[in-house]
């Protein structure tokens, strides 16, 4: 045979996905390397510390909510919607890209998606936290807020069943929980790597606790690789359910701007969009930290900016469809609400929001900047300030002039409102941090799958 | 001093492949092949039947749906008919997402529930956790292991016949005491 035979397709790609001489071992220890390494590089510190800076003022201004009540925050009448749902959106959105990366690309067999799936995965959980903290405390008396759950009791009180808020606190709730089995079924046979590898008995026991037993027989991968699908198949209309049902809370509502149809396809696509955009952020920083850009490539950064610029498209064809049904139906107070959005005493919001979500992703059409990691960067910041600034519209924007003009004012956050937006930043970094240090930021058993000689059919032409 | 079997290590998935093809034609039932990560092609290879586990998900879910449009039939139209907004009291197209997603919840707990059963996990005691160099079987080792309770088991045998297909690392499975 040919010495320099003609490369097949899988080992080209995984050339470009695991570039210079990898094999089984070297990436077990490069990913198991960074839970195992008894020195904490320094920058994680930092960033620890500033996390828990963040949670304290998160767990003070909550703290004081409770015992204040909302009237801390800016909300008024007309805008009884402010920064907690503002923030809850915003938040849930972000966590769509982990179950749609580990969901929908593993269906459709994207392997390149195994380097990046437990970090986003792990960014959901932690995303989806912080979105349902909102609800649960701007209920205001939140020591009732198991009044969501359907519990029989004694006032014969129910959860009304046919109000799209009880059927989002159902979705989200149910998103939290598949994500999390699905987090941790990925992650059974790496805490086995881990607890085979352990240095210490106590760090044997603990992970090995966790790894349940895991021996990797293939009775064991067997079902276990079913089970995997079948989370990755119920998941795909579980992630594109669920900001729909969160649009729902807007669309079923008859404010002109919020009821329309066109909302549950265009939160889905600015949710898809925003959680790429986390994912390069948190990307970006891991792989600089810990040095393995061998492992999490330019090829993967370039592959979630061209999937940036689709849902970016899509998110710029809702905006400009939103204006032109405003147009063409006719309807005085929804073309007013969109001219208001543009025009209004609110114009700067509109503009970020279309500057970032539609102008930034422009710039993916071309490879370098795809490829430019600095650029990536600071655009995948913008992309969540834009997709922030596109709940502020919606919500914000829309409640403060609707029909009579003797009920419009106009909407001031204070302090409160800001304090507890930036503490969940510290609930978000300070859990996802710890997951960083102590268990593997990619699935060791899957990264190992893009190697060709996984594959027992490779090399079979002889 | 108790014995639980033999195990054997090869370098590749393809050597295991084949190994599991070779021990499946000698008529063993009880062993496993163990790897670092699934390899495809090994339920044929060792001749596994289909995973059942699909049926056991398939009947959560419908149990999750009934039980969802169930819940929210019985609240409104039984339990505390209530006239919010002149909403019917059965309005069953209100109910599908809760329906759905309750559905999807009970599926989700099917999959993994259903999977660590049929698994046996969680089980903290294993007699291939004896062995010691085992252990690399998670990061890049790839392992048969044969059981001494499968009728065609004979130390002396199964070690040779191991050795005789590529395996290296032979060792028996033997308990501290």
């Amino acid at each position: 045979m040919l010495e320099n035979k003609i490369k097949s397709k899988a080992e080209i790609r995984a050339e470009k996905l695991l570039p210079g001489n990898q094999n089984f071992t070297t990436i077990t220890d490069d990913i198991a390397g960074v839970p195992e390494s008894k020195k904490t590089p320094i920058q994680w510190w930092l960033l620890f510390g500033f996390a828990l800076s963040l949670l304290a003022i998160f767990a003070g201004s909550v703290g004081f909510l409770i015992w204040e009540g909302t009237g801390i925050w800016g909300i008024n009448n007309p805008v009884f919607w402010g920064w907690a749902i503002i923030n809850f959106v915003w938040w849930v959105g972000i966590g769509h890209a982990g179950t749609l990366i580990s969901a929908i690309l593993h269906l459709f067999r994207q392997n390149w998606r195994n380097a990046i799936n437990r970090f986003a995965e792990t960014m959901t959980l932690f995303a989806v936290i912080c979105a349902l903290v909102f609800p649960g405390i701007h209920v205001g008396r939140i020591w009732v807020a198991y009044w969501f759950l359907p519990i029989p009791n004694q006032m014969g009180m129910w959860p009304n069943m046919r109000s799209p808020l009880i059927w989002d606190f159902f979705a989200v709730f149910t998103y939290f929980t598949v994500s999390l089995l699905f987090w941790y079924t990925g992650l059974i046979p790496d805490l086995a790597t881990l607890r085979d590898r352990a240095k210490t008995n106590l760090k044997r026991k603990i992970y090995g606790f966790f790894a349940l037993g895991w021996r990797g027989g293939n009775r064991q991968w067997q079902h276990y690789e079913l089970a995997y699908l079948v989370l990755a198949g119920i998941s795909t209309p579980l992630v594109l359910s669920v900001h729909s049902v969160v649009s729902s809370d807007f669309a079923t509502s008859i404010i002109p701007g919020w009821h329309t149809t066109i909302f549950p396809p265009y939160f889905v696509a600015g949710a898809i969009y925003s959680g790429f955009g986390m994912v390069m952020t948190l990307s970006i920083i891991a792989r600089k930290v810990y040095n393995l850009g061998h492992i999490i490539t330019l090829e993967h950064l370039d592959k979630m900016a061209q999937i940036m610029l689709l849902t970016g498209c899509m998110v710029g064809y809702a905006y400009s469809m939103e204006f032109f049904v405003a147009w063409y139906s006719g309807n005085a107070y929804e073309s007013f609400a969109f001219v208001n959005r543009a025009l209004g005493p609110y114009w700067w919001g509109y503009w970020a929001m279309i500057f970032c979500n539609v102008v930034v992703p422009q710039f993916f059409w071309f490879e370098r900047y795809r490829r430019h990691i600095p650029f990536l960067f600071i655009t995948s910041i913008l992309v969540n300030i834009g997709m922030w600034f596109e709940r502020f519209v919606i919500v914000v924007i829309t409640l403060h002039r609707d029909f009579m003009p003797g009920a419009w004012a106009m909407y001031n956050p204070t302090i409160f409102d800001v304090s507890i937006y930036i503490g969940t930043f510290g609930l978000f970094f300070t859990g996802f941090l710890l997951f960083l240090r102590f268990l593997p930021m990619v699935s060791i058993a899957e990264a190992k799958l893009v190697l060709p000689e996984s594959n027992p059919h490779h090399g079979h032409e002889e | 001093m108790n014995t639980y079997g033999v195990i054997a290590r090869f370098d590749t998935p393809v050597a295991l492949v084949h190994a599991a093809e070779k021990v499946r034609d000698a008529g063993f039932k009880d062993f496993d092949c163990h790897s670092p990560f699934p390899i495809h092609g090994m339920d044929d290879a060792m001749g596994l039947k289909r995973s059942k586990l699909g049926y056991v998900i398939g009947v959560m879910g419908l149990t999750g749906a009934l039980f969802g449009f169930g819940l929210q039939t019985w609240i409104h139209s039984i339990e505390y008919p209530m006239n919010i907004s002149g909403k019917p009291f059965f309005a069953y197209p209100a109910y599908a997402i809760i329906t759905f997603e309750l559905m999807v919840l009970f599926s989700a707990f099917g999959a993994v529930f259903g999977m660590m059963y049929f698994n046996s996990i969680p089980r903290f005691h294993h007699p291939v956790f004896y062995s010691d160099k085992f252990s690399r079987v998670t990061s890049d080792a790839f392992y048969v292991s044969i059981e001494i309770s499968d009728p065609k088991y004979n130390e002396e045998e199964v070690k040779s016949f191991l050795e005789k297909m590529g395996g290296t690392d032979i060792e028996v499975l033997k308990d501290e005491n």
